[in-house]
C-alpha cells in the first residue's frame, strides 16, 4: 500500500523549559492542528526518543502522550534505534499504514537533553558502545575526530573543507526559524574555535538540543480523500554495520548508510541522481562528505569536493541540509530523523519559507551510533 | 570468554577470521570462535587517533584516544585505546595495562556490568 504523509510540525529547537512529555505533546498538538484530520482518527502512535528515561527519569512517553493528546484507544509503542530513532520511527510509522494495520499513524519524536551536565548528556549518549569502547571513554564526537584525521590522511583533504560543512550549515540554519542556531559563521570563526577533538573544533559539531518534531502518516487512497497536497514515501529503509567502530575493514565506508540507500532507491526505483535535495546527519561535519560518498552522490575520497565547489549549497545542484542540519538546527536525538522528514514535507510542497529549494524529490539519512544503525528515508512530492 | 577487553585477547574461527574483541559467533561466517591469540606481548600500528578535551563523566580530560591495528601471521586485528602519550598515524606503540580505565562510580554503566582494566598505547622508542 503506497504511504503518504499529510501533516508534519516541529517545536523551535533549542535550549527549552519544557520537559520530555510537553515537547513530545506540543508537536503533536501542532501536528494534528496542521493535519486535515482530527484526533479521533488517529489509530496507531509511535514516539521516537532514546533516552527519556535515563536523561530525565520519564519512562512509558508513548502512553503519556497518548493521553496528553487524546488519543486513548490508539496503539501506542515507544521506538529507539538510539539517534536514528527518529526515522526509525518513520519506518515504524511507514510499516503501520503500509501492512494495513493502520489508517491514521501519528509519530512524534522528542529528546529533552539540556538539563543535564554536558559530561553526563555525552555518557549517556556515548553508553552505546560496546564494553572495549567505553571503558576507554570514547564518544561519538571522538570517533568523528579519529574519522576526520584519517580521511584527510587517507585522501589529502584539506581541513578547511571540512569547517565548510558548518559554514554553509549556519547559512542555512540562520533562515531557519526553527534552528537552535540561526546565525551564519565564517570559515575562521569554525577554525579558530576551540579544539574538542583533535583535528576537530567546537563549530565541527551539532549542539545539545531539547525539541520534538511530528508526522502524520495514512494510505495514499486516504489521503486523496482529503487533500491534493500530500507527500509519498518513496522508499525508506534500514541498516546495520558492527557494534564496535573499530572492527569494520574500512573504517570510512559507513556501510550500514550504503546498504540502507541501496535499499531504499531499489525501493523508490531511484537512482542518486533522482535526489533534489538531502537531509543528512551532520552530527560531526565529516559526517556529511562521508554520507554523500556512501549514498552514491560522490565517489570514495571525494564528497568533501562538494561542499567546496557549491554543488551542496542551497543553489546548488544537490542541496544538502537546507534546514541547517544537525548542526545548526540542533539534534534532539529522537526527534532528527522525524524533522529531518519534516524539513523535506515542508521543502516538497514549497512551504520551506527563505530557504526553499527548487525540488520534487528528496532523502533524509538518519545514523544511529557512529554508523552502526542508519535509515534512509526517500520523499516525493504530490500524486502517486 | 571475557569479551570485555580486560585481556586483550583476539578471538578467531575455524576458517581463520580473527576479531577483537571475541564474539559468540564468528561475525564473518557463523562459526563459533575456538582459537584465541594474546595481543598484550605484541606491537601495533596507530591507524588514527584525536585527542579528546569534553570528556564524559568519569573519565580522564583530556584523553588521547586511538585506533591502532595488529598484525597477526599477515592478518590485521584492530584495537581502540587510549594512549600514554602523544602518538602520530603509523607509530609503534605497545599495551600497557591499566588497573582503572575511568572511573565506574561517576560512569552510568553499572559497575558490575564490566571489568573496568584494560590497556592503554604507548610509543615504542
Amino acid at each position: 500500500m503506497d504511504v503518504a504523509i499529510v501533516g508534519a510540525s516541529m517545536t523551535p529547537f533549542g535550549e527549552r523549559d519544557a520537559w520530555i512529555r510537553e515537547l513530545l505533546a506540543e508537536a503533536g498538538r501542532a501536528c494534528l492542528d496542521d493535519a486535515p484530520v482530527g484526533r479521533e482518527a488517529v489509530e496507531h502512535l509511535y514516539v521516537s526518543n532514546m533516552a527519556s528515561g535515563e536523561l530525565e527519569g520519564q519512562t512509558g512517553t508513548m502512553n503519556a502522550l497518548a493521553h496528553d493528546l487524546g488519543v486513548l484507544g490508539a496503539y501506542a509503542e515507544r521506538v529507539d534505534q538510539t539517534s536514528a530513532s527518529g526515522a526509525a520511527g518513520v519506518y515504524e510509522a511507514w510499516q503501520s499504514v503500509a501492512s494495513g494495520a493502520s489508517e491514521m499513524t501519528l509519530l512524534v519524536g522528542g529528546e529533552k537533553m539540556t538539563h543535564r551536565e554536558t559530561a553526563e548528556t555525552s555518557d549517556v549518549v556515548a553508553s552505546v558502545t560496546h564494553p572495549v569502547e567505553y571503558k576507554h571513554g570514547v564518544t561519538l564526537p571522538a570517533f568523528g575526530g579519529m574519522a576526520a584525521r584519517l580521511y584527510m590522511e587517507e585522501y589529502d583533504v584539506p581541513r578547511e573543507s571540512l569547517a565548510r560543512v558548518a559554514v554553509k550549515n549556519h547559512a542555512n540554519g540562520a533562515l531557519n526559524p526553527d534552528a537552535q542556531f540561526q546565525k551564519a559563521v565564517d570559515l575562521e570563526t569554525v577554525l579558530e574555535s576551540p579544539v574538542v577533538n583533535d583535528p576537530l573544533r567546537l563549530y565541527d559539531y551539532c549542539p545539545v538540543t531539547d525539541g520534538a518534531a511530528a508526522l502524520l502518516f495514512c494510505p495514499v487512497a486516504v489521503a486523496e480523500e482529503y487533500t491534493d497536497e500530500y507527500v509519498r514515501v518513496a522508499g525508506v529503509a534500514g541498516a546495520t554495520d558492527t557494534h564496535v567502530v573499530h572492527e569494520r575493514p574500512d573504517p570510512l565506508a559507513l556501510s550500514a548508510v550504503a546498504e540502507s540507500g541501496r535499499q531504499a532507491y531499489e525501493m523508490a526505483g531511484w537512482e542518486p541522481t533522482d535526489v533534489d535535495v538531502a537531509e543528512l546527519h551532520d552530527m560531526v561535519t565529516v559526517l556529511e562528505p562521508l554520507e554523500l560518498e556512501a549514498l552514491g552522490f560522490a565517489e570514495r575520497g571525494e564528497g568533501w569536493r562538494l561542499a567546496e565547489d557549491g554543488t551542496t549549497a542551497r543553489d546548488g545542484d544537490l542541496p544538502v541540509n537546507p534546514s541547517g542540519g544537525l548542526k545548526a538546527r540542533g539534534h534532539p536525538l529522537g526527534a532528527t530523523g522525524v524533522a529531518q522528514a519534516v524539513e523535506l514535507y515542508w521543502q516538497l510542497r514549497g512551504e520551506a519559507g527563505e530557504r526553499q529549494v527548487d525540488c520534487e524529490r528528496g532523502l533524509a539519512t538518519n545514523v544511529g551510533g557512529f554508523g552502526n544503525c542508519v535509515i534512509t528515508t526517500l520523499l516525493e512530492a504530490g500524486a502517486a | 570468554m571475557s569479551d570485555d577487553g580486560s585481556d586483550l585477547t583476539a578471538h578467531r574461527c575455524p576458517n581463520g577470521h580473527l576479531t577483537y574483541p571475541g564474539h559468540g559467533r564468528c561475525p564473518d561466517c557463523g562459526e563459533p570462535q575456538t582459537e584465541t591469540v594474546d595481543l598484550s606481548e605484541r606491537t601495533a600500528e596507530v591507524l588514527t587517533w584525536t585527542e579528546s578535551v569534553a570528556t564524559p563523566s568519569g573519565v580522564r580530560a583530556p584523553n588521547t584516544l586511538a585506533i591502532v591495528a595488529f598484525d597477526v601471521d599477515g592478518q590485521t586485528v584492530r584495537a581502540l585505546g587510549g594512549t600514554t602519550a602523544a602518538v602520530e598515524i603509523g607509530d609503534t606503540v605497545e599495551p600497557v595495562y591499566v588497573d582503572q580505565l575511568r572511573d565506574p562510580e561517576a560512569s552510568l554503566r553499572a559497575r558490575e556490568s564490566q571489568d573496568w582494566g584494560g590497556f592503554r598505547f604507548e610509543p615504542v622508542e
